[in-house]
């Protein structure tokens, strides 16, 4: 197998032309999720209740659910934008996790600048940070031929204990497992609306994630720049003989992936908790945001969309655990099987093109 | 001669932490050598130390005693195997992307592991700790060489298993017709349907073996260091195995060297911890240096580039061929 050709069957995969594959995904993860519960012993109609009561029951949960999709949406857009160009970015993880670092220690250490200087500082450094990891697996890619995947697993371990090691030797509280909390002129949250929402951590990191939307499609769409990328997501080698820098594309396209993750990982430490901790493992934002991207067959509005479900479930799914004592895994559980069944689409073409084949053979005889 | 039982402990714990990674890398390794990228070794190994536990924590506790722990390995087979099952059907006859399943398979498995412990185990994260694990098994004779027999011949017998993984999966690869073949297919599956080598079948096999390796793995881990499975049982040995296939270069040997340099940097970590000095040592690096060294090692800064089985990452598809 030569890399081009692997590239072209991905795109194949990532480019859902077929509204129907994640909308029956989502309905068999789902179903396999109420299978792993009956197994266990728990009411699946009952925990599924208790997760969107807990999600829709108060002006708080919904704030603290619209908290847990900023960073899925964050992380999807830069999953999805990779794919677009062609690469598999297993990275947002430590690209997340990079922003994260970069924007807590801008946020810490600089304590003299007025809010509005400070902030919007504080979060162009933490994305460029978070690009720059992204555009290291890129350029692996582009000059050195090193499988992106690859390199991303690794980089991602990497960026995890760079941090800690940073947060550890630069700004740690005393005495503590976690950083020195950021100066309140770093600040991204709205306290207005917090208050609005009954003190849920509302930020402005959606509003940023929103215009990111937008801007994935502008420029993916709506620019020379995105044509180009799209073209090498598509066909490297036609995209190279009609004069497209590859190797080029292919960095810049890590390179807005990792911004996009690094923004994540940003509005974590500036929105949410004002700090970072040295963690043994990382949160995995950047796998759930695989599925976000996988989901929303990497077109913005379908990542938009794919990032509410998997926020929705990762938010309810303490619900469960709270009034159905359901492990709050079994979300892990059903959004893996979502995933799985995106992945694999053969199995979901076999369930439905039966019918398919049937309603074109209806249609054929009308005509 | 203080120092010399120093290493000579240091290399025993060595080799103790490099047994699961020897059984993941190898696992790897066939599964990569097929021609199927094997991302999900993280979870094949979970699936394995859950297995083992749960098997052998039933298994004691209905009395089969030191047996108990070898029902847990097979069980930690069968739990590697499933997995690596689903790995094969999805990637080989359904053609899915294999590093998407990979995560997937790195997602369910911890997921469902943990959701089973806390079903089984009332809401604990953990199962309780195993009474019946494996015991340190001096070989007799060569455990009485100074120094030398407490380094090597005072250990699990899952460590002496893994001793021998090594050169006989370097026979299989390299001496025997089947061998040839799982390489073959996984270099260039075209030419290898062209002769009549089954590509479909080779690629099931090596994806099994892989489950079977990763999950005799991750029974190695439960049985011998951690006594029981939780969510931190495994935490990223299956990545470090991964790292160690590729720094050892996608070969047996290669292997060996690698997961002995890597299990090393891991028994390191808790070697320097009895030590006042260690304070000053960033550890976080200590604990970076696989990934780091393999990046390195793909990027060509050490020694010259490598390259993996050239058909890996890509389902076989006989009209392209």
């Amino acid at each position: 197998m030569s890399d081009n050709q692997s590239v072209k069957k991905w795109s194949r995969i990532f480019v859902a032309n077929n509204i129907w594959v994640p909308i029956i995904a989502i309905v068999l993860g789902l179903i396999c999720g109420a299978i792993v519960m009956w197994i266990g012993g728990f009411n699946a109609m009952e925990a599924y209740q208790a997760l969107f009561d807990k999600v829709f029951g108060s002006k708080y949960d919904i704030g603290e659910t619209i908290r847990t999709i900023t960073p899925l949406l964050f992380t999807g857009l830069s999953v999805g934008f990779a794919f677009r160009a062609g690469l598999f970015n297993i990275g947002a993880d430590g690209q997340l996790i990079m922003g994260m670092t970069g924007a807590t220690i801008v946020g810490v250490k600089i304590d003299f600048l007025p809010w509005i200087v400070h902030a919007p500082l504080t979060v162009i450094c933490g994305m460029l940070i978070g690009g720059l990891w992204g555009a290291l697996a890129g350029y692996l890619k582009s000059s050195r031929g090193v499988n992106e995947v690859i390199s991303c697993i690794m980089l991602n371990w990497i960026a995890l204990y760079l941090s800690n090691y940073l947060i550890r030797t630069v700004v740690l509280k005393p005495g503590t497992q976690r950083s020195e909390t950021i100066q309140e002129s770093a600040s991204m949250s709205i306290g207005w609306l917090s208050t609005f929402m009954d003190n849920a951590r509302m930020d402005w990191g959606i509003v940023i994630g929103l215009i990111c939307t937008s801007l994935f499609y502008i420029i993916l769409w709506r620019t020379k720049q995105g044509y180009e990328l799209r073209a090498v997501g598509f066909n490297p080698e036609a995209a190279r003989f009609s004069g497209i820098n590859v190797p080029k594309n292919m960095l810049k396209s890590m390179m807005i992936a990792g911004m996009f993750a690094g923004l994540g990982g940003v509005f974590e430490v500036l929105g949410v908790f004002h700090y970072q901790v040295i963690s043994a493992a990382s949160a995995g934002y950047g796998f759930d945001g695989i599925a976000v991207a996988l989901l929303g067959g990497n077109h913005p509005v379908g990542i938009l969309l794919s990032s509410i479900l998997f926020g929705v479930l990762t938010y309810g799914s303490a619900g469960m655990n709270f009034s159905a004592s359901v492990p709050t895994e079994i979300v892990r559980i059903v959004i893996g099987c979502i995933i799985f069944f995106v992945a694999s689409q053969g199995l979901i073409q076999m369930l439905y093109k039966p019918f398919m084949a049937r309603r074109e053979a209806k249609r054929k005889e009308a005509a | 001669m203080d120092w010399l039982n120093d290493i000579a402990n240091l290399t025993n714990s060595t080799f103790v932490f490099t047994t699961a990674l020897i059984f993941g890398a190898m696992g790897g390794l066939f599964s990569e050598r097929s021609g199927v990228f094997n991302i999900g070794l993280e979870g094949m190994m979970t699936g394995g130390a859950f297995g083992a536990a749960i098997a052998t924590y039933y298994a004691e506790n209905a009395g089969y005693g030191w047996v108990s722990p070898w029902i847990g390995i097979l069980a930690g087979i069968a739990c590697g195997v499933l997995f690596s099952l689903l790995l094969a059907y999805t990637t080989v006859t359904l053609k899915a992307n294999q590093a998407i399943v990979g995560v997937v398979i790195n997602i369910l498995a911890v997921a469902i592991t943990l959701y089973l412990v806390k079903v089984i185990f009332d809401g604990a994260g953990d199962t309780e700790t195993l009474k019946e694990v494996l015991k340190k098994w001096p070989v007799p004779l060569l455990s009485d060489i100074p120094f030398l027999g407490q380094a090597l011949f005072n250990t699990y017998p899952t460590t002496y298993i893994a001793y021998l993984l090594i050169p006989i999966s370097a026979y299989l690869l390299y001496k025997t017709p089947f061998g040839l073949r799982l390489r073959s297919v996984g270099e260039h599956p075209g030419a290898a349907d062209t002769v009549g080598i089954n590509v479909i079948k080779y690629r099931y096999i090596g994806v099994i073996i892989s489950g079977v390796l990763a999950g005799i793995g991750g029974a190695a881990i439960a049985l011998t260091t951690t006594s029981n499975f939780s969510h931190t049982t495994v935490s990223g040995q299956g990545f470090i195995a991964l790292a160690a296939m590729i720094f050892g270069r996608w070969n047996p040997w290669g292997v060996l060297g690698a997961t002995f340099f890597f299990g090393m940097a891991q028994a390191l970590r808790n070697f320097v911890k009895l030590y006042d000095w260690s304070k000053d040592i960033p550890m976080e690096f200590l604990y970076m240096l696989p990934y780091l060294l393999t990046l390195l090692v793909l990027a060509g800064a050490v020694g010259k580039g490598v390259k993996g089985p050239a058909a890996a990452g890509e389902a076989y598809d006989p009209s392209k061929r």
